[in-house]
C-alpha cells in the first residue's frame, strides 16, 4: 500500500516535471535574462573583481603598472592621515544622518497617515520636493550663506546670530546632514506603505485593552513596521557612505576637511591624483565596512524585527520560545 | 483638536520644504541691487525675467540640454526594454539557478557604486568612450537591479492563465510578453521611466567622471561650472536650477498617481 503510494507520487512528480519542462524549460528563460547577465558580468562583477586586483598594484592612469602586494593597504592604514580623517568624517555623518533620517521619514509618514483632508496633496508635495533635491542641491549654498542666507535671516528674527554654515568647521557637517535630510521622499513613502499595512483591528483591540496613543505606538506600530525599519536602516547606511555629490557641489570637502567624506577621498585619489590602485584599495575597504555593517544589522534584526508571516507559519516555535523565556 | 495639530504640522513641514525652492525662484528673479540685501526681500520689486535668458546664454546651455535629453531618453528607453525582458524571464519561467540568480540581482543593489567606479572608468577608457555620452547610456541597456525587481514583482501579480491561454493558442513566449504582459504593465513601466528619467536628468557624478569636454556637458555639469569659473554666480545658479527643475516637475505632475501607488506595491512592506 505504502509502496504503491510512493510509486504513484514519484510517477506523478516525474510527469509534472516533464510538463513543466515542456512549458517553461529550454533556453528561452536564459535568453530573456541575458541582458542582465551580460551587464552584471561586464559592469558589476568584472569591475568588482578587477577593482580588487588593481588594489594590489601601483596603477597610474598612464605609465608603468607595478605589483606591490598589500602596500596600498599598509600605506592607507599607517601613513595616510587623510584616510583616517575622511573615515572619521563619514562615520560622524552616518551617526547623525542614519538615525535622524529614520526618525524624520517615519515622523512624516505618520503625519501623512492621519486621516485629514488633502493628505494626498501633502504627500505629493513632500515626494516632489525630494525628487527636485538632487538637481537643486546648489540652492543650499545660497540658503546657508552666512551674510545673505535665508536660514540666518530666520535665526536673526528669533534673535540668534547664525554662523556661516558651510564655512564654519563646527557647523558644516551638520549643514550637510540637514541638506541630506531634506530629500525624504522615497523612504517616507516606504514607511507610509508599511503603516498602511498594519491591520486596524490591532489598534482596536489595543485600545479595548486600555492602551493609550503612546502605548499603541510603542506596542503596535513600532513592532509591525520593524521590517520596514530594517530595510530603511540598511539603505540609509549605504547612502551615508556614498555621500559625495553634496560635498563636491557645496563645500569641496572643506572647510579644513570638515566635510571631507570618505567617498570624496576615494574620488580625489582616483580622478585628481590618478592613483587608481590606491583608490581601489580605498573602495574595497569601504565595501568591507558597508558589508560588515549590513551583516551586523541583519544579524541583530533577528532580535528586533518582527515578521507577522513567520508567526502565522510557526506559532508553535514562537510559543515555545516565549515559554522558555518565561521559565 | 488632533486634526488641527496634524494640519498645523503638515503645513509647517510643507513650508519648511518649500521655502528653499521659493527662495531660489525669487533670487533668480531679482535685480543685482536687491540680491545682497539683508534682511532679504521675499518678493523682488522688479521681476527680471531676462535673468533666465542671460544665465542660459552665459554657457551653451542649448547644447547641454541636447546632451542631457539624448542621455536621458536613450537610457530610459534602454532600461524599459532590458528590464522588461529580464523581469519577464525571472517572473514567468522556471530554470536552473533562477532563485540564486535573482538573489544576485538583489545583492547587486548593495554594492556601492564607488567600488566599481574605477574599473568601469578604465573599461570605458580602454574602449575609447571617455568624453563621449556612451558610458552614461550603454549600461542602461543591460538592466538595473531595482527596476528588474520592481517589474518582476508586478508581473508576478498578473494571472498566469492569460499566458497559458495564449500559449495554447500557439503564441510564442515573445508574443505573450509583447501582446499580453506589456499592455498590462503600463503603470509599472511609467514608474520605471519616471525614476530613470529623474535619476538621469539630475545625475552629476556620472557626467563629472566620464565627460571632460564642454561640448559634451550635461545640464547639471554646466550648472556646477557657475561655481569656480566665474567666481560663484549665485543668481545664474538659481536661475538655471529653476529652469532645469521644470521638466522633472512636469513629469511628476503627469505621473504622480503612478508614482505614489507604485512604490507601495513593490512589495517593500511589513
Amino acid at each position: 500500500m505504502a509502496q504503491t503510494y510512493l510509486q504513484n507520487t514519484s510517477e506523478q512528480t516525474a510527469a509534472l516535471k516533464a510538463l513543466k519542462k515542456r512549458r517553461w524549460g529550454g533556453a528561452a528563460p536564459y535568453l530573456f535574462i541575458f541582458p542582465w547577465i551580460f551587464g552584471f558580468v561586464v559592469f558589476t562583477l568584472g569591475p568588482l573583481l578587477f577593482s580588487l586586483v588593481i588594489s594590489f598594484f601601483d596603477w597610474p592612469i598612464v605609465g608603468k603598472v607595478t605589483f606591490i602586494g598589500i602596500d596600498n593597504y599598509v600605506e592607507m592604514f599607517s601613513n595616510d592621515p587623510l584616510f583616517w580623517k575622511s573615515l572619521f568624517v563619514t562615520l560622524k555623518f552616518a551617526a547623525l544622518f542614519v538615525p535622524l533620517n529614520i526618525v524624520v521619514a517615519l515622523g512624516l509618514a505618520m503625519l501623512l497617515n492621519q486621516k485629514v483632508k488633502g493628505s494626498a496633496i501633502f504627500r505629493t508635495a513632500f515626494y516632489l520636493l525630494c525628487h527636485l533635491r538632487r538637481g537643486a542641491c546648489m540652492i543650499w549654498s545660497w540658503v546657508y550663506s552666512g551674510d545673505y542666507g535665508i536660514l540666518n535671516y530666520f535665526l536673526s528674527v528669533l534673535g540668534i546670530q547664525g554662523p556661516d554654515w558651510l564655512n564654519d568647521t563646527n557647523w558644516s557637517l551638520v549643514a550637510m546632514v540637514v541638506a541630506s535630510l531634506w530629500g525624504q521622499g522615497s523612504m517616507m513613502l516606504i514607511f507610509l506603505a508599511g503603516l498602511k499595512g498594519i491591520p486596524k483591528d490591532l489598534y482596536e483591540s489595543a485600545s479595548i485593552d486600555g492602551a493609550g496613543k503612546v502605548r499603541q505606538f510603542l506596542s503596535v506600530t513600532i513592532p509591525m513596521i520593524t521590517p520596514t525599519i530594517l530595510f530603511n536602516l540598511i539603505t540609509s547606511i549605504i547612502a551615508a557612505f556614498q555621500q559625495l555629490t553634496l560635498a563636491l557641489l557645496l563645500t569641496g570637502g572643506g572647510p579644513l576637511k570638515s566635510t571631507y567624506f570618505y567617498a570624496m577621498y576615494m574620488y580625489e585619489n582616483a580622478f585628481k591624483y590618478y592613483k587608481m590602485g590606491y583608490s581601489a584599495a580605498n573602495a574595497w575597504f569601504m565595501f568591507l565596512i558597508v558589508l560588515t555593517l549590513t551583516f551586523l544589522v541583519f544579524k541583530s534584526s533577528e532580535a528586533w524585527v518582527f515578521y507577522e508571516g513567520e508567526m502565522k507559519k510557526n506559532p508553535q516555535k514562537k510559543l515555545k520560545a516565549s515559554r522558555r523565556g518565561r521559565s | 483638536m488632533k486634526k488641527v495639530v496634524a494640519y498645523a504640522l503638515l503645513i509647517v513641514f510643507s513650508l519648511l520644504f518649500i521655502a528653499p525652492l521659493f527662495w531660489a525662484v525669487t533670487t533668480a528673479l531679482k535685480s543685482q541691487q536687491e540680491l545682497y540685501l539683508f534682511p532679504p526681500k521675499w518678493i523682488p520689486s522688479v521681476w527680471k525675467f531676462s535673468n533666465f535668458a542671460e544665465a542660459w546664454n552665459i554657457q551653451p546651455f542649448n547644447l547641454f540640454l541636447k546632451n542631457t535629453l539624448l542621455v536621458t531618453v536613450l537610457s530610459t528607453l534602454g532600461q524599459l526594454i532590458s528590464c522588461t525582458l529580464v523581469a519577464y524571464g525571472f517572473a514567468r519561467f522556471q530554470f536552473k539557478g533562477r532563485d540564486f540568480l535573482f538573489l544576485v540581482v538583489l545583492a547587486t543593489m548593495m554594492i556601492p557604486w564607488e567600488v566599481t567606479m574605477i574599473p568601469q572608468y578604465m573599461e570605458f577608457n580602454y574602449l575609447g568612450w571617455i568624453n563621449t555620452l556612451k558610458p552614461l547610456i550603454v549600461p542602461s541597456w543591460f538592466g538595473s537591479a531595482y527596476y528588474i525587481f520592481l517589474l518582476r514583482q508586478f508581473i508576478m501579480t498578473l494571472p498566469r492563465e492569460l499566458d497559458e491561454a495564449a500559449t495554447i493558442d500557439g503564441a510564442s513566449k515573445m508574443t505573450v510578453l509583447l501582446r499580453i504582459i506589456v499592455p498590462l504593465m503600463g503603470p509599472s513601466l511609467i514608474l520605471v521611466s519616471v525614476f530613470q528619467f529623474m535619476g538621469c536628468w539630475n545625475d552629476y557624478l556620472g557626467p563629472l567622471i566620464f565627460l571632460n569636454d564642454q561640448t559634451k556637458y550635461t545640464l547639471t555639469l554646466g550648472l556646477s561650472q557657475f561655481k569656480g569659473m566665474y567666481g560663484v554666480d549665485m543668481q545664474s545658479i538659481m536661475a538655471i536650477t529653476c529652469l532645469i527643475s521644470i521638466p522633472p516637475l512636469a513629469i511628476f505632475f503627469f505621473a504622480q498617481r503612478y508614482i505614489v501607488g507604485g512604490i507601495a506595491t513593490t512589495g517593500i512592506k511589513g
